[in-house]
């Protein structure tokens, strides 16, 4: 993840504390999707950004999941994600979102 | 209560996924107050 | 008069030192985690120059393999060798780091760029027999330094050292002591983009067969901003470029958009021919240090080699239309707008769907798209995906939206409208315009009618708006009539003499 996106995610979490806070991913992959997951949750896995060593363990997910998807207005979502899902690989991103969950998310 | 509503997100959508900008206006019908959005590139 | 495309150019250059010094994955790096493995790791996966020719999509990219016969060995090449191995190609070639070294001092204007003597003197033979190389190129070439001169800059004046297999040779000094916008860092950044669009420039030219001296505008369309503290993007890499190519009747300017650059770059070209403002405008770009080994922890970490250590560049020659070269037809053009929003489906809407329904087509009504062109060896193991691809399952998606195209032609329409990218991660080199030399040479031969090229810009990563953007437009075969929408001969001669009727009648009739 980006070093200024992931000081941005540090700066909010202290600000309004982990249980608050939720982090949705938009990741074309699933790989890449686990790797964002896992650094918002057990720390950055690159060893490169301010949450490297950090656990926030922040509940994260990504949109095309249907916790998420359920929650959003059925029009709204079709509109701006509709089409991904027909792209996206959405199985396997589900698959990897739920095991970096289950390994490392606190809330 | 669903589990968005009320909630402060944070958005790091991607440029060849779902971009930032469409990610939050998904959230912000569930009531979710968005804090943060941001679009990733790896190309 | 439309427009046509007149020629391209296309060029890589194999860069391995600056992966190590100049890409921001590895300098970032080395100011986060300077004692990290991937940094210890990282140079046992640079690959060799031998390596970067025998590989499919470089020689995909200069022209030796086409698009076509890339696709045929699948969609990853890594394990691949390809039996073409030629540094020149139709469209272009894979030039050494030893010879762009040169080139860079070559470009340079303002004496920042020193190579060590015994550096030049071993490469300047392949300088001098360059076949795109004149003398008013070659006689740039100084005879270079002495190394401790090179390493006193290094060392005690923040210039940016050259390497070569790892060995300092040379280094480009800061133009200024102060300004930032001039440091050695920019300076080198800048250089590498300039000594590439002139190498790109020299082969556009040379591909559409036409005398420099008939270059009368030249759009540079990179990334990168050359300017002083007072006027930090200032440009013009254009006409600093086309000085050195040997442009002399030429201006130029330079267009930005991130990597949807080109795309807004070749229709402004077009354009301007098509206005009659220039006849012929040459649409350039070098390349990008800063993205040298973008994805390189991901290449490192799956035990493949570096893949992104090719710097690209491309030219592309827009003339008045001549009846043979493929035309830049500006009806059909899409934009995103401001008020598109970032919705994929609303993306491709806008460059895809859109301009072809404002004239009555259907997105099957065009042969192949060329959106971005990147090459699914280097994003895939990054997790960014297979991007073309990607691009092309969102125009088959809407195609079914549309219903233009019945649900279960999808894989068919992937394939027989799309393409598979065979361009390096170079952000705006890939974006569209790979295809236009295949394109052209295609239409030419008479196997392909219609291509349409996207061009896609993360403006946001600019952090000055939220917003995307794109634009794309068609090329076609030439139907053979040159004087479409213009005006004849005759007609001129005709309209003279009514007007001098006219002026007759006006004059007789004040005498009355």
């Amino acid at each position: 993840m980006d070093l200024e996106n992931q000081k941005r995610v540090k700066d909010f979490t202290e600000e309004f504390g982990p249980e608050n806070v939720i982090v949705i991913l938009g990741a074309s992959e699933a790989e890449a999707s686990g790797l964002a997951a896992e650094t918002v949750t057990n720390g950055d896995p690159t060893f490169a950004g301010p949450l490297t060593g950090v656990s926030l363990g922040l509940k994260v997910y990504h949109v095309c999941e249907p916790e998420i998807k359920d929650e959003v207005d059925p029009a709204v979502y079709d509109e701006q994600v509709g089409m991904m899902e027909m792209v996206l690989d959405v199985d396997s991103i589900i698959e990897e979102m739920k095991s970096i969950r289950e390994q490392y998310c606190k809330y | 209560m669903g589990m968005l509503e009320g909630k402060k997100a944070i958005i790091i959508g991607d440029r060849d996924g779902v971009p930032g900008p469409a990610i939050e206006e998904c959230v912000k019908t569930a009531g979710a107050d968005v804090v943060f959005s941001s679009t990733e590139c790896f190309v | 008069m439309n427009s046509v495309i007149k020629g391209a150019g296309y060029i890589l250059v194999h860069t391995p030192d600056m992966v190590i010094h100049n890409g921001t994955t590895q300098t970032t790096e080395r100011v986060v985690n300077p004692e990290s493995e991937y940094l210890k790791e990282l140079p046992s996966h640079l690959r060799s120059y031998e390596d970067v020719l025998a590989y499919w999509p470089n020689q995909t990219y200069i022209g030796n393999v086409t698009p076509a016969q890339l696709a045929e060995q699948g969609s990853t090449w890594v394990e691949l060798k390809c039996p073409v191995t030629d540094r020149h190609g139709k469209y272009g070639e894979i030039m050494p780091q030893e010879e762009f070294l040169l080139l860079m001092q070559i470009c340079d204007c303002f004496d920042v760029v020193k190579l060590d003597k015994d550096f030049v003197a071993a490469h300047k033979a392949a300088i001098l027999e360059h076949p795109l190389f004149d003398e008013s190129i070659t006689s740039r070439l100084h005879d270079g330094v002495e190394l401790s001169e090179i390493e006193h800059f290094v060392n005690e004046e923040g210039a940016e050292g050259l390497y070569d297999h790892d060995k300092l040779v040379g280094c480009v000094k800061r133009a200024h002591d102060i300004d930032h916008n001039l440091s050695a860092h920019v300076m080198h950044e800048n250089l590498v983009s300039k000594a590439s669009s002139v190498l790109a420039l020299l082969h556009g030219i040379k591909n559409a067969g036409i005398d420099k001296a008939e270059i009368e505008y030249v759009i540079d369309c990179c990334e990168e901003a050359c300017g002083d503290m007072n006027q930090r993007g200032g440009g013009n890499f254009a006409k600093a470029a086309a000085e050195i190519a040997g442009l002399a009747h030429a201006t130029g300017s330079d267009t930005r958009g991130f990597c949807a650059g080109p795309a807004h770059a070749i229709v402004e070209a077009a354009s301007l021919v098509a206005a009659g403002t220039y006849k012929t405008v040459a649409v350039t770009a070098g390349g990008c240090t800063a993205k040298l080994g973008m994805n390189g922890k991901d290449h490192v970490k799956k035990g493949l080699p570096i893949l992104e250590d090719m710097l690209g560049g491309f030219c592309v020659i827009i003339s008045q239309n001549d009846g043979v070269n493929p035309v830049i037809d500006l009806s059909i053009l899409g934009r995103h707008t401001v008020g598109t929003g970032s919705a994929p489906q609303a993306v491709i809407g806008a460059l895809v769907a859109d301009p072809l329904a404002r004239v009555g087509l259907k997105i099957t009504d065009i042969d192949k798209y060329s959106p971005e062109m990147q090459n699914p060896d280097i994003t895939k193991p990054a997790g960014a995906g297979d991007v073309p691809l990607a691009n092309y399952k969102m125009i088959a998606a809407l195609a079914v939206k549309n219903g233009d195209l019945d649900r279960k032609e999808m894989p068919n329409f992937l394939t027989e409208h799309g393409l598979v990218g065979w361009a390096p991660t170079q952000g705006h080199i890939p974006s569209g315009v790979p295809f236009i030399g295949p394109a052209r040479d295609e239409m030419l031969a008479g196997e392909l009618n219609t291509a349409m090229i996207i061009g896609k810009g993360s403006l946001f990563l600019g952090r000055m708006t939220n917003l995307f953007d794109g634009v794309s437009f068609v090329i076609r075969k030439n139907s053979g009539e040159v004087d479409e929408g213009g005006v004849s001969t005759e007609k001129v001669k005709k309209l003279i003499a009514d007007s001098f009727r006219q002026f007759a009648a006006t004059l007789a009739a004040d005498d009355e």
